[in-house]
């Protein structure tokens, strides 16, 4: 595939070598006629390669003027321009030449005239392909289906009669005359796609009239320059026979002439346009400026230079008010004392009343845009316009525009300052808003790390030896939770375990599961009965929990020596115990009371301390109340009696698979994948 | 959703509560204590549970918050009514033994008397 690059070159090259074909020829059938010999070669051939030139040629033009970027108009006429510049030297330069050999006998001789006609020919249509090109791409700015449809028919059409050269004859007059006609409705219809104009200012305006005009200037020379030579000269290839550049010369002509009305009965309104769009771009500027990084300031900056540049306003300024710090002051064309001077001036006003009692209302209702503008009794300033900043009914601060002439302020105007305003308060919010999100975020990492945190204050290994294997399952609603379970090798036969559960949920039911941990295993080295570790394990929280908060635990020492359990109950739900040759499951009974609770040393006396005997294949299975208090969409709670029911028909079964079947069963009674609290097993088998 | 019904009867204060209390619908109940522990002239509560269906350890840690409360202001409180799951709720986490609780109202109002006494 050839690059773009490619294809201008290889267009540039074939147009040169196409015309210096054209001219040969040209000159050899000529040459031939004034020796009376037969040339060998029909007149056609001339008119394939002046085809074939003005084809390439105008390729060459597309590619060149579709790739430039820019869509400067200013650029595109510029263009056109320096092109008719260049192709008006060369005529000038061989009309130069014509007037100072007019007597040598050289003016005589067909053949120089043909040849320097030749090169007028090339320029002329450098002009009128490089123009038409120009003229389309104004034309089809902002384009639309049904005016690119008349274009292709047009340019298309325009193309195609290169193809009447080869069947030119005298007879064909009418067809000549009915093609240089319909070409020329066609491009009056299309010369009114004119919608660049409205996109130039005042200076760009004119410049484009004085452009356009000179196009008109050379495109009159040089249509005369070729008429003149088809008047004096024995021409042996006649443009002004030339369907395609007639029309192609007549459209251009009328295309720059209607231009140049056109923009001549828009210089009036353009300020008004410029005006405009310098609103639009403004408005844009507010609410993208702070997109780009930029803190709230340059969004305070934007707008004030934006409204005194909409209004024409002589002074200005922003107060932005700061809750209890400092207000802000931006200005513009006014020192501080003038503005202090002024705001006395102000508060005389009917402006400042009315805004007054808007505040108090906390801005509830509209604003009303006559009210909000006033002559003043100022030694400088004769009209204010004063605007207030508010952010969901609060006010953040007051735009005041000044003029040094009564009645300044138009209903435009003050709508067009509320728009600003409005935006400007849009983006100072959005902006707050991105703050507060970005906070959020990085309070949503902070918990991330907590739960990876409180995860590893968990037991990473369990016990799996000859004795007794345990396994766990642990779940939590939120990030972080408060359920809590652990356990420690006090001796050679001796293991505690504990399972517990902090009231509440969420971070702060976190920390004080990692207390009941600290806790532990301070105490778990004490080798301590369980009535005395719970009963010290409650003291030690009685500094620790605030008033409301208790944990529930359950506290085991299990014996593998003697095969026994002893173990306290202080409020944790009561752990199920497998009997494996009874095959059934049964909750132990026993009172207890939750830590935190009594904060003093009579806590002992609400306990039971038990002990049991198991034997191999015996479990203990140990949960925290989540389990049992998961309500399904009736509000049932899955209960004491469902779990029981599970761990007795499947109590033989490997400790994995008893979680497994309890954790299926439980979600198929929530039937919901968001927990309401956290879940905790704990199961251990004897072996 | 609970419902609370404070109603006073022979200067016996009778807080009746109903529905589920769990950790947000708590803060109703904790409310309506509050305002009864800080009223000096209040020195008997009953609360009647005969309509509460759920009670989680959050308002379980209501009650227990004011436990110490009652000691210092001389203040009696007697539950009544409470059902087997709600009473099984009071029992596992040891209430029982620190709140006086009596199946029925009748039985509350002796209770009252007999803890005076």
């Amino acid at each position: 595939m050839i690059s773009e690059k490619g294809l201008i070159r290889l267009s540039l090259l074939f147009a040169i070598l196409c015309w210096l074909a054209l001219m040969v020829t040209d000159l050899f059938i000529l040459f031939a006629q004034i020796n009376q010999a037969n040339a060998g070669i029909t007149k056609e051939i001339p008119y394939l390669f002046l085809s074939l030139f003005i084809l390439f040629s105008f390729f060459y033009f597309k590619l060149r003027v579709l790739k430039a970027e820019s869509v400067n108009f200013i650029d595109l006429l510029w263009h056109v321009f320096s092109t008719g510049l260049i192709v008006s030297l060369i005529q000038l330069a061989i009309g130069l030449f014509f007037y100072l050999l007019s007597n040598s006998k050289l003016l005589q001789n067909d053949l120089a005239i043909n040849f320097f006609y030749h090169i007028n020919i090339a320029a002329v249509i450098v002009f009128l392909t490089s123009t038409f090109v120009v003229w389309k791409r104004l034309i089809l700015y902002q384009k639309n289906k049904r005016l690119l449809f008349i274009w292709h028919f047009f340019e298309y059409g325009l193309l195609a009669t290169l193809l009447f050269n080869f069947f030119q004859s005298e007879f064909q007059q009418w067809v000549f005359t009915g093609l240089l006609g319909l070409f020329f409705v066609l491009g009056l219809v299309l010369s009114f796609n004119l919608k660049w104009i409205a996109y130039l200012n005042f200076k760009q305006k004119w410049r484009s009239i004085l452009l356009l005009a000179l196009v008109l200037l050379y495109l009159y020379y040089f249509l005369n320059n070729l008429f003149s030579f088809s008047q004096e000269f024995n021409l042996i290839l006649d443009l002004m026979n030339n369907v395609f550049v007639l029309s192609l010369a007549g459209f251009i002509f009328v295309y720059a002439l209607i231009s140049i009305l056109v923009i001549l009965f828009n210089l009036p309104t353009s300020s008004v346009f410029e005006q405009k769009i310098s609103e639009v771009l403004n408005f844009q500027r507010l609410s993208q400026s702070i997109q780009k990084g930029d803190n709230e300031d340059q969004v305070y900056n934007v707008l004030l230079e934006s409204s005194t540049n909409a209004v024409f306003s002589d002074s200005a300024w922003l107060e932005i008010y700061n809750g209890d710090e400092k207000t802000k002051l931006f200005k513009s064309n006014i020192s501080e004392s003038k503005i202090m001077q002024t705001k006395k001036s102000l508060q005389e006003s009917s402006v400042f009343s009315y805004l007054d009692k808007q505040k108090s209302n906390n801005f509830q209702k509209n604003l009303n845009p006559a009210r909000l503008t006033a002559n003043l009794n100022d030694p400088d300033y004769s009209s204010v316009l004063a605007i207030p900043l508010i952010i969901q009914d609060r006010q953040i601060g007051l735009l005041v525009l000044l003029k040094d002439l009564a009645d300044g302020f138009n209903k435009e105007m003050v709508d067009i300052i509320n728009s600003f305003v409005n935006q400007a308060c849009i983006s100072i919010e959005n902006f707050e808003l991105l703050s507060k999100a970005l906070e959020n975020e990085r309070y949503r990492e902070e918990l991330k790390i907590a739960m990876r945190v409180q995860k590893s204050l968990l037991p990473q290994e369990l016990i799996s030896d000859i004795h007794f294997e345990m396994f766990a399952f642990y779940e939590s609603a939120d990030e972080v939770g408060g359920d809590y379970y652990d356990y420690f090798k006090i001796d050679e036969h001796k293991t505690a375990v504990i399972i517990g559960d902090v009231s509440g949920k969420g971070t702060s039911a976190a920390f004080h599961m990692s207390q009941m941990k600290g806790i532990f295993h301070s105490l778990v080295q004490l080798s301590l009965s369980p009535e005395s570790f719970l009963t010290k394990a409650n003291n030690a929280l009685g500094y620790c929990l605030e008033k409301t908060s208790f944990i529930t635990a359950s506290y085991y020492v299990i014996d593998n020596k003697e095969k026994s359990i002893v173990f306290s109950r202080a409020g944790h739900c009561p752990a199920l115990f497998y009997r494996h040759n009874k095959k059934e499951a049964t909750y132990f009974q026993n009172r207890g009371l939750g830590l935190g609770i009594v904060r003093n040393d009579g806590y002992g006396k609400y306990l039971d301390t038990n002990e049991i005997n198991y034997e191999s294949g015996d479990i203990l299975f140990l949960y925290t109340d989540g389990i049992i208090e998961a309500k399904n969409k009736d509000g049932e709670e899955f209960g004491y009696d469902r779990l029981s029911k599970i761990v007795t028909e499947n109590g033989g079964k490997k400790p994995e698979e008893i979680k497994e079947l309890v954790i299926h069963e439980l979600y198929n009674f929530i039937d919901t994948e968001s927990l309401d609290d956290d879940y905790t097993i704990l199961i251990i088998q004897f072996s | 959703m609970i419902d609370i019904e404070i109603t006073e009867e022979d200067n016996i204060s009778i807080i009746s509560v109903g529905g589920d209390v769990d950790a947000s619908s708590s803060i109703h109940l904790d409310e309506a204590l509050r305002k009864l522990v800080e009223d000096s002239a209040v020195k008997y509560i009953l609360i009647d549970c005969t309509r509460l269906e759920y009670i989680s350890s959050a308002g379980l840690g209501v009650f227990m918050s004011y436990i110490d409360d009652f000691k210092t202001k001389n203040i009696r409180m007697v539950l009544f009514g409470l059902s087997n799951k709600v009473m099984n709720v009071f029992q596992i986490l040891g209430l029982d033994q620190l709140l006086y609780i009596v199946p029925g109202k009748k039985e509350a109002k002796e209770k009252l008397h007999e803890v005076q006494s």
